[in-house]
């Protein structure tokens, strides 16, 4: 982690400029943000804590607290919910027994809506890890929750969460 | 039939490689740029050509670029605003997904015209293809001499670095997104100083959107003449179209600016779902007034859209037929902004959060006739009390609801219920 921040941050005449791709760094080696990966990152930059503190707590793709392996975001914004976004949240929820913004007791799904993805085009979109799926129903959602489900079966342990995304 | 400027490689297999955008022609007007032009050269180009900024406020881009001090005495940046969170619009994500090159090509010759040698592309986070090809192409431009240091023999030296962002609606606005380059929260600044005099890292910085930096190769490539020669003289060239919603085939379109917004809708996109009737279009992302079907003659640029008092902005267009409560997609569209006001000001944070509340309980048939007049008043203390754009947006939008299909929201509140459920 220490190597990939400081590359970062010599892109950067102001350490402080770092601090968001050391977040992004750090998330996607621990999954989420935690306290002490706080500290560690601002440690590493050499910057105030709450400056990092503070980023970790104003950005939304930041998680202070764990995700399921799988983060399916649903877009619910205008164009998505033109499109029924509702009708597969209310799907999700169903299938999966949590309600949104919640993760499953396996830790395999959290489901949150987010707002647009940029992707209005293939609407309704949801993003799972780094991927878009687009056009989306029913079927497609099903389809794509046993895939992960597959994918997550090839996983040795619950603490290779990072791991799983990496290989998409 | 028009012939695709900007989408041209955009559906050539390997479009995002250099050797695909070199065997189109790139980065001949980077090389023409630096043997054949000063950098005032480019700028005089780039105003003759009228091209106004694709991000949505339409800000005339050669005009920005001269505002920036000649000798500053301190680096010039320039930033390029992928942020692109407007909803509605994707047209900057499928540039750089499929012809990274042609805005690094424009970044170059942008940063040439100001005297940057540093660049940062503001992308957002969920854009990992735009990333991920965005890098490497910037990785190949590096490999082949044009980007690094004596680019093409010349004494102009430029590199571009990627900067991701993590989900903040506001970092679209020019000041927010400094800010959050620098290492805050993203939350607008007091302008003046302008960014030109004043930006990132209190350097002269020129922020300008993807797409109108895809626009600069070919102006520079093709003559200011030609471009300006593409829909109105005073909001010219090629345009970026992402429709959206309720439509047969939703998609980003490419053709002149000036377009009519019903032949965008009807011909392009295929009009309404089957026995489906238009209702209403967002011409330009949310923070666009919405435009009701008997107002979709008006033409798609800036000055036109301005004078059917809506915007062109992001050019995301929204379709929204007759099966849609208006109250609904208003109520959406309101609890957007109250979730990306960053907080900084007053109206905007305590005032959408006010908008929100009344607008949920009159869409769930809870609301009483007052509440009408109640999201006036809440939509005039919001409007222009705010540093930037975002309650504006807001506002403007709310109002053209209200205005436009008022027989809606009186419906909802008499008949204590959402007529559309």
């Amino acid at each position: 982690m220490r190597e990939k921040i400081e590359e970062a941050a010599a892109r950067y005449p102001d350490q402080r400029s770092a601090i968001m791709p050391a977040l992004l760094i750090a998330q996607r080696e621990h999954g989420h943000l935690p306290g002490p990966v706080l500290e560690e990152v601002a440690d590493i930059l050499g910057v105030e804590r709450i400056w990092v503190y503070e980023l970790a707590t104003f950005y939304t793709l930041f998680h202070t607290e764990p995700v399921g392996m799988f983060h399916l975001q649903l877009c619910d914004n205008v164009s998505c919910m033109l499109c029924r976004s509702e009708d597969l949240l209310r799907h999700l929820e169903e299938v999966l027994g949590i309600k949104n913004g919640g993760t499953t007791p396996d830790g395999l799904f959290t489901l949150s809506t987010v707002e647009c993805l940029g992707a209005c085009e293939m609407a309704p979109v949801m993003q799972v890890g780094d991927d878009y799926h687009g056009d989306l129903d029913i079927t497609r959602i099903d389809a794509l929750l046993d895939r992960l489900r597959a994918a997550a079966e090839q996983v040795p342990g619950p603490d290779l969460a990072p791991a799983a995304l990496a290989g998409e | 039939m028009f012939e695709p400027v900007l989408l041209r490689n955009v559906d050539v297999p390997d479009g995002h490689l250099l050797s695909t955008y070199e065997a189109g022609g790139g980065y001949q007007a980077l090389t023409k740029a630096l043997r054949e032009h000063t950098p005032d050269e480019v700028i005089d180009l780039v105003k003759k050509s009228n091209l106004r900024g694709r991000g949505g406020a339409g800000f005339p881009t050669g005009a920005k670029w001269s505002f920036v001090p000649k000798r500053a005495g301190k680096p010039k940046y320039l930033c390029c605003n992928a942020d692109e969170g407007e909803p509605g619009t994707f047209k900057d994500r499928i540039i750089m997904e499929r012809d990274p090159h042609q805005l690094i090509e424009g970044m170059a010759i942008s940063a040439y015209a100001i005297g940057a040698e540093t660049a940062y592309v503001y992308i957002r986070g969920e854009y990992t293809l735009a990333i991920c090809r965005l890098e490497r192409a910037i990785a190949e431009a590096h490999a082949k001499g044009y980007l690094g240091t004596r680019i093409l023999g010349s004494n102009f030296s430029f590199v571009v670095h990627v900067h991701c962002g993590a989900g903040a609606y506001i970092c679209g606005e020019e000041t927010a997104m400094l800010d959050s380059l620098e290492g805050k929260r993203a939350q607008p600044r007091l302008k003046p100083p302008f960014p030109a005099v004043e930006g990132l890292y209190a350097s002269p910085t020129v922020i300008n959107n993807v797409e109108t930096l895809a626009c600069v190769p070919h102006i520079v490539e093709r003559g200011p003449d030609w471009f300006r020669g593409i829909g109105p003289d005073k909001s010219p060239g090629p345009k970026l179209y992402c429709l959206s919603g309720q439509v047969r085939k939703p998609g980003l379109y490419e053709l002149p600016m000036g377009i009519p917004l019903r032949e965008l809708v009807e011909d392009c996109a295929g009009g309404p779902l089957p026995g489906r009737k238009l209702k209403a279009v967002i011409p330009g992302g949310v923070s666009a007034p919405l435009i009701p079907e008997r107002g979709l003659d008006v033409r798609m640029d800036f000055d036109s859209l301005a004078a059917a008092g809506s915007m062109l902005g992001s050019a995301g267009v929204i379709v929204i037929d007759d099966s849609t409560c208006v109250v609904k997609v208003a109520t959406r569209i309101i609890e957007f902004f109250h979730h990306e006001s960053c907080g900084k000001c007053t109206p905007c944070r305590e005032g959408l959060n006010w908008v929100v509340k009344v607008l949920r309980r009159v869409e769930a048939g809870q609301g009483a006739l007052g509440d009408l007049e109640q999201l006036e008043a809440l939509c005039k203390g919001i409007f222009g009390n705010t540093f930037c754009a975002l309650g504006d947006g807001a506002a403007m939008g709310l109002r053209a609801a209200l205005a436009h299909f008022e027989h809606e929201f009186v419906a909802h509140i008499e008949e204590r219920r959402c007529p559309f459920h």
